[in-house]
């Protein structure tokens, strides 16, 4: 067990908070590092893409998982990302400009999105984010001219001040670098008054607002620094599948990228990169296990969408927290031990409250 | 005429859409919450009707009867099972869960060897009949959903007026608590409002699919019956029939009259105009709390 003595006022909002985050990041950071060289091509494509998701999470988590508000279409950001980036590129921009075009857009695209946000929430909140997804993929098939439409379209590799990524290894150092930047900042936010702007709204919108919070001001602002991550990741996927199509970023694009910070972990920024870990590798540990499965059951087609949708309600019913709320609780097993009681993270039962009364 | 054709196509397909709707509102009105697995639960009540009448060989109106009996019983089981025990959690943890539910379900149906993939049609006695009014044709098909969806509204109308399990359901979608205290027993009725829903699910079902066939991916149909039930105000039943009908006839008019592409989104543009308009719907109750 370890106690932490706080000394001084900056103790309290500093990122490492003791000497072992300092041991445990520096070392996951080498690991990250090392990458490259330790796991063959194939796990390095895997990791890219944990490393891109994990930005699109880290975009969805600060807006539902920070200011409460839920978006069911957060696919099209990041759909305008990856679309303005093709053409960007395409055009021959260089690589750092286009992305920031591509976030750029993203983020008007979110601001706009915000505004029905101001008059309506909860599930009016979800059904207008799901519409404005929706409008977007019919959008990206229907514009031939720009994005190709449903023969989709190749973008081009990324290239900036005549240096061209090509190889895969440089297009993961630059995706981790990019990576590393966005959780920096995000975590620098939310220890910030606009961060904690966010987690009031979260917690009581009406206390939050009698707190002098501007609620207008920082749920649009939610929305938009939300959709300039998904934009910016959407840019990397672009780059990293060379291909882009509608269908990449439809409905179900969307309901992948909420799976993953709930099982992650809503409210959390470790539960981005569990859940985004969780995401990528459960495609390839079905495929692996399914050859020992009867193949009536491995071989069907519906075996992911099934599984998926079990291990969903087994941790909203479980595990409400997530995989870093499941590491939360081993954690503190391990450092009480042996005083770890069962019912210490248990929920506290409660009434529906209504939200139909503001 | 090609305009009162149209007509009847559009409020045929919107009262599909009402009647989706209608499950959504049922439990929002009941237990508060949104299901998203309202496409699902229709497309297993569809699968129930063909495999009652196709592999159990059951006459007509028993495997329609004996489908959205087995859904009744499936939604109560399903609201028993995974709902009730996160009841109170955050409205977004369920909305999760029934996602969750929804996948399930989709990949399950898809995961029976040589049924799951397979585009079926329901073999109904009214198949491919169809009435000619002069110059105006009907399917007999559309014309059977519109009759259904009006006989369905004046049951479920009359159930909410005047049953004493209307009038309790009611009360404890106004206020848990005080309806919990007054000695309605709230879990219970969470259940029965879940099979109320199921059944109605099933009903959709069994009435799309002499029009679309039964296939696993039926259920997305569900996605467009969100919009209908926000136009209509989520919390008003009338209201989910009426946004479903004013869906069914914009999709219907724009998918002829405006370019290609707009039928689809139609809905959604509909959808995003009203919740910028009217946020609570054209019949949605307006409640604020007096201080």
């Amino acid at each position: 067990m370890r106690f932490i003595f706080k000394t001084d006022y900056r103790q309290d909002i500093r990122l490492a908070k003791h000497p072992g985050h300092v041991f445990w990041y520096s070392a996951l950071v080498l690991l990250l590092l090392a990458a490259p060289w330790l796991f063959a091509e194939y796990w390095l494509a895997q990791l890219t893409f944990v490393l891109i998701y994990a930005i699109a999470g880290l975009g969805l988590m600060l807006l539902a998982g920070f200011t409460g508000l839920f978006s069911l279409g957060h696919a099209a950001f990041l759909g305008v990302g990856a679309y303005a980036q093709a053409v960007l590129t395409n055009a021959g921009w260089p690589f750092p400009i286009a992305l920031a075009c591509a976030a750029g857009l993203s983020a008007a695209m979110g601001l706009v999105v915000g505004l029905p946000a101001l008059r309506v929430k909860g599930i009016y909140l979800g059904m207008a984010t799901l519409s404005f997804g929706f409008i977007i993929e019919e959008v990206f098939a229907r514009w031939e001219s720009v994005t190709g439409g449903n023969a989709g379209m190749h973008i081009k590799a990324p290239s900036m001040f005549g240096w061209t990524v090509s190889s895969g290894e440089a297009f993961y150092f630059l995706c981790l670098g990019i990576t590393v930047a966005a959780t920096l900042g995000l975590l620098n936010l939310l220890r910030a008054p606009t961060g904690r702007a966010f987690v009031a709204i979260r917690d009581s919108e009406i206390s939050a607002q009698s707190m002098g919070i501007h609620l207008a001001r920082y749920k649009t602002l939610s929305f938009a620094l939300s959709a300039a991550l998904a934009g910016i990741a959407g840019a990397l996927y672009a780059h990293k599948l060379q291909f882009i199509s509608p269908e990449q970023f439809n409905i179900l694009q969307s309901i992948d990228l909420l799976l993953m910070i709930v099982i992650g972990g809503l409210g959390s920024v470790h539960g981005v990169f569990l859940g985004a870990i969780f995401l990528i590798t459960m495609p390839q540990a079905i495929s692996m296990v399914k050859d020992y499965l009867p193949a009536v059951i491995g071989q069907a087609p519906g075996l992911q969408a099934a599984v998926y949708g079990l291990v969903l309600i087994g941790f909203v019913l479980f595990e409400p927290m997530g995989l870093y709320g499941r590491w939360l609780k081993i954690r503190a097993y391990l450092q009480l031990f042996p005083f770890y009681r069962k019912g210490m993270f248990k929920r506290q039962k409660s009434f529906q409250k209504s939200d139909r009364l503001k | 005429m090609q305009f009162l054709q149209l007509m009847i196509s559009g409020v045929s397909q919107g009262c599909i859409y009402g009647l989706i709707a209608l499950g959504f509102v049922l439990i929002y009105k009941g237990t508060e919450t949104v299901s998203f697995a309202q496409g699902e639960l229709m497309m297993l009540g569809a699968f129930g009707g063909l495999a009652c009448m196709t592999l159990m060989g059951f006459p007509f109106w028993l495997a329609i009867l004996s489908a959205i009996a087995g859904m009744a019983l499936f939604g109560m089981a399903l609201e028993r099972a995974v709902i009730r025990p996160i009841l109170g959690q955050p409205a977004f943890s369920i909305v999760m869960l029934t996602i969750g539910v929804g996948y399930t379900a989709r990949g399950l149906i898809t995961m029976i060897p040589g049924i799951g993939t397979e585009t079926y049609v329901l073999p109904v006695p009214y198949k491919d009949e169809i009435w000619t009014f002069g110059t105006l044709v009907v399917n007999v098909e559309q014309f059977v959903i519109i009759a259904a969806t009006a006989v369905l509204c004046a049951l479920l109308f009359v159930l909410f007026k005047y049953s004493k399990l209307g009038i309790a359901m009611q009360a404890s979608s106004q206020n848990q608590l005080a309806a919990y205290y007054m000695g309605i027993p709230v879990q219970r009725l969470n259940g029965l409002v879940w099979g109320l829903a199921a059944a109605v699910a099933a009903i959709a079902g069994l009435l799309l699919a002499p029009i679309t066939f039964v296939h696993a991916n039926m259920g997305f149909i569900g996605l467009k019956a969100f919009p209908a039930a926000v136009v209509g105000g989520f919390s008003s039943l009338p209201g989910a029939i009426v946004g479903g009908l004013v869906i069914g006839l914009v999709e219907s008019f724009s998918g002829f009259y405006l370019p290609d592409g707009f039928k689809d989104v139609a809905a959604y543009v509909v959808v995003l105009i009203m919740l910028m308009v009217k946020p609570s719907g054209l019949f949605g109750e307006k409640l604020r709390k007096k201080v």
